[in-house]
């Protein structure tokens, strides 16, 4: 069995994790449709980045922000495809920027609470100690403030429209996926293959980024899909609450637009915005938990299904 | 360890934790955001003034610790002359100072906010749990079956609807369009059952998820199959075993979500003009006013300290098998 061609047939044969989750979500209708309904709204944010980004390097006003009092709350048309608001502004192309800002939030804020729970959970359940003690006091504490509350005083503290947005759900998030990337990690680090590693003369760094953070690392993928959908509601509350996007289109901002205008019958731009959150937010809660279930094998021998 | 040390420990640990949230607080409000001065003095204030002004509120004074304090007066006492000691001995004295606003003590707000807070989320609390719970144990009997995954499904729905659609329909449609409740005012029972309505249709989706899926485990447990082998009742089997064991996980979830029925509901108050502190709270947020804000917070972050531990303890103490250590 020896020599490459053994070695490749072997390999032939081995099934990877991502071939087996994605063997495993293929089966799942919903979660597909799902996956279909973050695609398609990828492809939104990105037409907003795209026409965002032309429209300044152009120096023109962009599409989504140009006024016309001949034309204000009309109902969905063919030139309007989801009607106008009350600048005559078009409520469709209103809703891709939400779609814009929305993936901002979420991308950015996953950028800064996924690293800070890996490394602060890592390092603290593979070195235990004091440095232990201090990450657990840490994130006791910030779980400790009511978050909503936290998130808000620190929007409105740093200011500057989306950074504060960013800032405060980016810096309050991490303590779910840190108290249980710690907790794997002490239970991983007192495992043979660790001890291995350990014995083969690997160092600390290595035998945490390369031997165990991969067999943990579907915890942080399926964090980052259960997040996106909160990310995207909390931006939408903040905004609204006044502490978030300012002169943007935000869903919040829509929504905030909206709601005084219902009561003159005006209801595409309140339906636009509220359904725009509505099914991103859907669609990564199921799609989250359709890989975790794909993902987690505990969890899957538990179902046994 | 036996359980006495390991309540006296818990209860030990509040104190850092506490000590923390102090400190983070002080850092958010009184060190990033500045003095105050301007905001509370208006545009009409001087140079001078402001300068009168930080000096009486000890805004003058350096920020962690002072120097200049244990030279002057030659005792350990002068170094806590800063803006941060004196900030955390405020706090643990519960002196919040008066709001930039309202010129009000703060304690007092705070005091008068807490019962229509309480009167809102109270009820939706019990509301929710009692239906949610039955919702969970449905499921739990019917669990695989077509029943179930619906259930599942609409939970999932009906937690990605956005707070404020919730919110904002069932204003304009039960309250406005149909009638049938008043949509603004804080005046009796009649004007609180819809905020209450919307409070627990809005959070059922979560609420059945999380007590489903516990029910689950229980389910699935070696007691479960023993109880209907020895010929018990599917009634006798749901209420007597499994809710039982289901309590303890039950309980936890529930004591530690108590703390968040004192700070209301931010957007539920706002929109039905309910005086809590959610109301409180947002329009603290819109003028800035810093102390009401950081009483708010730190009352809360208390607050959940307390249950936290009271969570902790009750655990143990139902589940004895637990390990302590």
């Amino acid at each position: 069995m020896a020599g490459k061609s053994g070695r490749q047939q072997w390999h032939g044969g081995v099934r990877t994790l991502a071939g087996d989750v994605w063997a495993r979500l293929k089966r799942d209708r919903t979660a597909l449709a799902c996956l279909v309904v973050i695609v398609v709204y990828c492809l939104m944010a990105s037409w907003g980045e795209w026409v965002y980004w032309s429209a300044r390097v152009q120096d023109v006003v962009p599409i989504y922000q140009v006024q016309d009092f001949g034309h204000r709350y009309e109902p969905p048309s063919g030139a309007h495809w989801l009607g106008t608001d009350a600048l005559g502004r078009d409520v469709f192309h209103r809703t891709i920027q939400g779609a814009r800002i929305a993936f901002r939030v979420g991308i950015i804020t996953s950028l800064l609470a996924l690293p800070i729970a890996m490394v602060l959970g890592g390092a603290a359940g593979y070195f235990g100690g004091r440095l232990d003690e201090c990450v657990v006091w840490l994130y006791s504490t910030v779980a400790s403030i009511p978050s909503l509350l936290l998130i808000l005083v620190i929007a409105s503290v740093v200011g500057h429209g989306l950074i504060g947005v960013y800032l405060g759900i980016g810096l309050t998030t991490w303590v779910g996926l840190c108290r249980l990337l710690r907790a794997e990690f002490l239970k991983h680090r007192q495992l043979q293959y660790v001890e291995a590693a350990r014995s083969l003369g690997a160092g600390h760094a290595r035998i945490i980024i390369r031997h165990i953070l991969p067999n943990l690392f579907h915890l942080v993928i399926i964090n980052f899909s259960l997040r996106f959908g909160n990310a995207v509601g909390t931006e939408v509350i903040l905004s609204f609450l006044g502490v978030g996007a300012e002169g943007e289109p935000s869903w919040g901002i829509m929504i905030s637009d909206a709601r005084l205008r219902l009561w003159q019958g005006v209801w595409w731009e309140l339906a636009a915005s509220i359904g725009a959150t509505f099914f991103i937010v859907l669609a990564f809660n199921v799609f989250g938990d359709a890989l975790r279930d794909a993902m987690d094998p505990r969890l899957r021998m538990v179902e046994g299904s | 360890m036996g359980f006495g040390a390991y309540a006296v420990r818990r209860l030990l640990y509040t104190i850092p934790v506490t000590l923390g949230v102090m400190v983070l607080l002080f850092l958010l409000f009184e060190a990033i955001g500045g003095s105050p001065a301007r905001l509370v003095l208006g545009k009409s204030a001087t140079a001078e003034s402001i300068a009168e002004w930080d000096a009486h509120n000890g805004y003058d004074l350096p920020l962690l610790i002072s120097w200049e304090g244990l030279l002057r007066e030659r005792s350990l006492v002068g170094l806590f002359d800063a803006q941060l000691p004196r900030y955390l001995w405020r706090l643990s004295r519960w002196d919040f100072g008066t709001s930039y606003v309202t010129n009000q003590p703060v304690r007092r707000m705070i005091f008068e906010g807490i019962i229509p807070s309480l009167s809102l989320t109270v009820p939706i609390f019990i509301a929710g749990f009692l239906a949610s719970i039955g919702i969970a144990l449905m499921c739990a009997l019917h669990r695989k079956g077509h029943l179930d995954r619906i259930v599942v499904f609409l939970s999932v729905a009906l937690m990605s609807i956005p707070y404020l659609g919730y919110i904002l329909v069932g204003q304009f449609w039960l309250g406005y369009a149909w009638g049938w409740f008043p949509i603004w005012g804080y005046e009796g029972i009649s004007h609180l059952v819809l905020p209450w309505l919307i409070g627990v249709v809005s959070g059922l989706g979560g609420n059945v998820r999380f007590y489903r899926t516990v029910m689950l485990d229980q389910v699935r447990a070696d007691f479960i199959r023993t109880a209907f082998a020895k010929g018990c009742t599917t009634r006798r089997v749901l209420w007597v075993h499994l809710l039982r064991n289901a309590m303890i996980p039950i309980l936890t979830q529930v004591v530690i979500t108590i703390p968040f029925l004192y700070t209301g509901s931010l957007l539920l108050e706002s929109f039905f003009g309910i005086p809590g502190l959610g109301y409180i709270g947002v329009h603290a947020l819109h003028t800035g006013d810093r102390p009401v804000l950081s009483a708010l917070v730190f009352v809360g972050s208390l607050l959940f300290v307390l249950f936290n531990v009271l969570t902790d303890l009750a655990y143990v103490w139902m589940d004895r098998r637990i390990r302590l250590g």
